[in-house]
């Protein structure tokens, strides 16, 4: 690790002024992460601002029926409270599909949001990867990219975003609340808070410099049955090949309403509102879902070794939607 | 006779050499990226000539392991993980991967279980640290302790730690009725199958593959008798 200062501010406020006071400092929360990449010298930040003790610890009730969970909410935490578990339960079974027991108990809601990817060409730093060094090629468009994205990629990356939570999120269409280095906030929606890599691969998120997440806001859960599907190389504690959050209204008969977000697939969470459309107001079956599945990978461009998961995001989203179907 | 003695000798010539060598090699990177404190006598360049970095600021953190008060100094690069093996000298905590892949430096932090590599020593100031030396009720054996050894619950024994308190934590997850990626009734009262133990075991890896066993002394520690 290379070596860097350390400061534990105890607010907001005095977190972000310490970000403002060192020219190459990260936030750290966590640290399942950061700490990783750090030893591996992927992440060279000069100085730590360690936002573990900034409060911010809490899920509280909103006057919508929605939920405002603290930036600072540990995984565990939030897959076992009794409101998310009743009311979000896609949010906790994605939460519980990811890491292993101690990273959970560690991993923060605002570090899940940031994590990085875990593309192998990222993390060997004798290969060439745009997003750890902007320019420089990427080593996975004819490497190894079994794991690599098959919708939204670029020339410059084709790398995936690795986090369950956010899949659930995206979904349940959750807003996340930020405050800039000027002290300003905003609220952003999930949609937009993950981009897709274009030719600046090396930004994963919409968020600007010094700019802090504080909550992530779910709106009142839409009604329906509430699903989250994955499929990986192991049993447990596995990054997702292929996962599929949704939420179906209605039954075999007629669906009133459904939402897909799938993960393992893009650089962000990936939703897509034609493919939805697809399924509404029609009867739940097997030829309706695989109408979804294909207006889904319309856009989908497979690479030399990842073909493989074009059929199975087909498989895992007519899985998912069957059992969400399913009374 | 004579001419092995002179093979002999020259060989452990060899030998001394290559040592020094490899005592200099080891030596610098000690100084350069190590998390050991600097030490006032070292130069500030190498022997080679090559750049050394500025020694680091230390910084002092406090915590409680295993019932007694803590006091350090660290570079601030310092694990939990470093902290507790080569600053405490609680060698009983095992680095394997150091990436919190393989769970072999589980410790319990605040009675919650937690991958020591991947936090900061710094980052626990106050916390309550438990680790595999403070388990045990002096020469009475934890009940998982006793349960390993009943069932030979592991073969060469360096994941055994980690297993032993990463277990410890995931029996009190379950009392508390956190459910599991395989908990059918998420706000239900998991029970503690074979199932569920494998999975919320997840995270702790076994290379000699003890799991059969490690799983039987788990079910065993956390069956009410």
């Amino acid at each position: 690790m290379k070596a860097f200062t350390y400061e534990r501010p105890s607010s907001v406020d005095d977190a972000v002024k310490s970000f403002v006071a060192h020219p190459l400092a990260r936030y750290v929360a966590g640290g399942t992460n950061l700490l990783d990449l750090m030893k591996l010298q992927i992440e060279t930040p000069t100085h730590l601002v360690d936002i573990g003790r900034i409060g911010l610890d809490r899920i509280d009730e909103m006057d919508d029926g929605g939920l405002r969970i603290g930036t600072l909410v540990r995984n565990s935490t939030l897959a076992a409270d009794p409101r998310v578990m009743r009311q979000y339960p896609v949010l906790s079974r994605a939460l519980l599909a990811g890491a292993s027991g101690q990273l959970r108990n560690k991993a923060t809601t605002c570090g899940n949001l940031l994590q990085r990817t875990r593309c192998s060409y990222f993390y060997d730093t004798t290969l060439p990867c745009n997003k750890r060094e902007p320019g420089i090629g990427c080593a996975a468009l004819e490497g190894h990219n079994r794991m690599h994205a098959i919708l939204g990629a670029s020339d410059a990356c084709i790398a995936v975003q690795p986090s369950d939570m956010a899949v659930a999120m995206r979904v349940l269409d959750a807003e996340v609340e930020t405050v800039a280095t000027d002290g300003s906030t905003r609220v952003v929606p999930i949609a937009d808070l993950h981009r897709l890599p274009e030719d600046r691969p090396e930004r994963d998120t919409t968020l600007r410099a010094g700019e802090l997440i504080t909550a992530v806001r779910l709106p009142p859960a839409p009604p329906g049955r509430q699903v989250y599907r994955k499929v990986r190389d192991r049993a447990s504690y596995a990054f997702a090949l292929v996962s599929v959050a949704a939420i179906v209204d209605g039954d075999r008969d007629n669906v009133a309403a459904a939402r897909f977000a799938v993960g393992g697939v893009a650089h962000k969470p990936w939703r897509d509102a034609r493919a939805e459309s697809q399924l509404q107001s029609a009867p739940a079956t097997d030829a309706a879902f695989n109408g979804a599945a294909d207006a889904m990978l319309a856009s989908a461009r497979a690479l030399r070794d990842n073909g493989f998961k074009l059929s199975l995001l087909r498989r895992t989203l007519r899985a998912a939607l069957a059992e969400a179907t399913t009374a | 006779m004579i001419s092995f003695k002179r093979y002999t000798t020259g060989h452990d010539g060899v030998r001394r050499n290559l040592l020094k060598g490899c005592a200099v090699l080891a030596g610098e990177p000690l100084v350069a990226f190590g998390s050991a404190p600097p030490r006032a006598e070292q130069p500030p360049t190498s022997s080679r000539g090559a750049p050394v970095p500025e020694p680091v600021a230390t910084m002092a953190v406090r915590f409680d392991v295993n019932g007694a008060t803590s006091r350090l100094q660290l570079d601030p690069r310092t694990t939990l993980l470093d902290a507790l093996r080569d600053h405490m000298e609680l060698t009983g905590t095992k680095k394997g991967c150091d990436h919190g892949q393989c769970g072999a430096c589980t410790v319990l932090v605040n009675g919650e279980r937690i991958n020591a590599c991947l936090s900061l020593a710094l980052m626990h100031d106050g916390d309550r640290i438990t680790t595999i030396e403070g388990l045990a009720a002096g020469e009475q054996l934890h009940p998982m302790q006793a349960a390993f050894i009943e069932h030979d619950g592991f073969q060469c024994g360096y994941c055994t730690s980690g297993q032993i308190c990463s277990a410890v934590g995931m029996l009190d997850e379950v009392r508390r009725g956190m459910p599991s990626h395989v908990t059918a009734d998420l706000g239900g009262k998991p029970a503690l199958t074979d199932e569920e133990i494998r999975e919320r075991m997840s995270g702790n890896l076994c290379r000699c593959s003890a799991y059969p066993n490690i799983v039987a002394a788990i079910r065993q520690a956390g069956t009410p008798s």
